[in-house]
């Protein structure tokens, strides 16, 4: 497979995929359970790519100046710091962090 | 929470503009290693528009570059895809697409157009779908034409562009993505799949290749809410 054919083959894969998504019919997301899960999926995901992007390297885990990065942010966001201010202070933390290391 | 409409107006613009520049961030860094991995100038970029989901980029350049096939390449890049499949039926509702929009809108389906697409929908006096879209389209935007610009930027620069560890970045995704996450920790049940749903993706990281464990994860409110419904009523929130 030459890249051009990977990089066509992975574009055509991703975006049916999306479109898949958008086309559902609405009434499979009738029901209490149903619409349950999907309030609850978001919840899901986000914390599941909060805590893989701060620990996992690949398929290793480690601990390394994310996670203070990461703990900053946390006491930026108890502090109702906006959106880009948390996440400025996860960035520098662990900047810094690297620079003193 | 009480918003007026200009004020939820403004932030979800703020908001779709700072991750536009954090996804540029990450773009200039995907450009370089799209090129170093050994994909042209033009791949990379078409890449970028075609493909315009990062996770999924960053596996296919990841396997490229790492001397994989270009076959499970592909093949891990669109598997990391199948959660913007999940995020398009949690949003069609939302959305409503119709027409050549859903054509269009599809492709803007991501982690991040997602995510502040669901929090607009958050916002109370009857406003909820109209800021839900809004966040949508402005973050699925701002995020495409800044992802391309700096893949662009990134794969021109190639090798020259330093690693993104040395200004934090890899810190700055996961800040980003809990900063998205508190405002729908406005309950118990919230919570708790939260905490289960990081616990078992960081888990299963040794076990299963690069991505999937976010998908694993998915699978954490499914059991949640089966194993609910074996319980009376009586016994279910009592918030």
């Amino acid at each position: 497979m030459t890249n051009w054919v990977a990089v066509l083959v992975t574009a055509a894969g991703c975006y049916l995929l999306k479109l898949a998504g958008v086309f559902v019919p609405e009434r499979w997301l009738e029901g209490e359970r149903v619409t349950r899960v999907l309030t609850l999926l978001p919840v899901a995901l986000l914390a599941a790519l909060a805590a893989v992007q701060t620990f996992a390297t690949g398929d290793h885990l480690v601990i390394d100046a994310r996670v203070a990065g990461v703990a900053a942010a946390i006491v930026a966001l108890r502090l109702r710091a906006p959106f880009i201010v948390v996440v400025a202070v996860s960035a520098a933390t662990a900047a810094l962090l690297r620079l003193l290391t | 929470m009480t918003e007026s409409w200009p004020e939820a107006r403004a932030r979800l613009v703020r908001t779709a503009v700072s991750i536009g520049v954090a996804s540029g961030a990450y773009g200039i860094s995907l450009g370089a290693l799209g090129v170093a991995a050994g994909l042209s100038v033009t791949q990379t970029c078409a890449m970028s528009l075609l493909v315009f989901t990062g996770g999924s980029q960053f596996a296919l350049v990841g396997v490229i570059g790492g001397g994989g096939a270009a076959a499970s390449g592909a093949a891990s890049a669109i598997l990391l895809g199948v959660r913007n499949g999940v995020y398009g039926v949690r949003l069609a509702p939302l959305l409503r697409l119709r027409g050549p929009r859903r054509f269009v809108g599809a492709q803007l389906v991501i982690d991040e157009s997602t995510a502040v697409g669901l929090s607009g929908e958050t916002v109370g006096g009857g406003l909820g779908t109209r800021a839900g879209r809004l966040g949508f389209w402005a973050t699925g935007l701002a995020v495409f034409v800044l992802w391309n610009l700096a893949t662009l930027v990134g794969a021109i620069a190639g090798d020259a562009v330093g690693d993104p560890r040395t200004f934090g970045l890899d810190a700055a995704a996961p800040a980003a993505f809990l900063a998205l996450l508190a405002p729908r920790l406005d309950n118990r049940p919230a919570w708790v799949i939260a905490v289960v749903s990081a616990v078992v993706a960081v888990s299963v990281v040794p076990l299963v290749p690069a991505g999937v464990p976010v998908l694993v994860a998915a699978l954490v409110p499914v059991v949640a809410v089966l194993a609910r419904r074996t319980r009376p009523a009586s016994e279910r929130e009592t918030t």
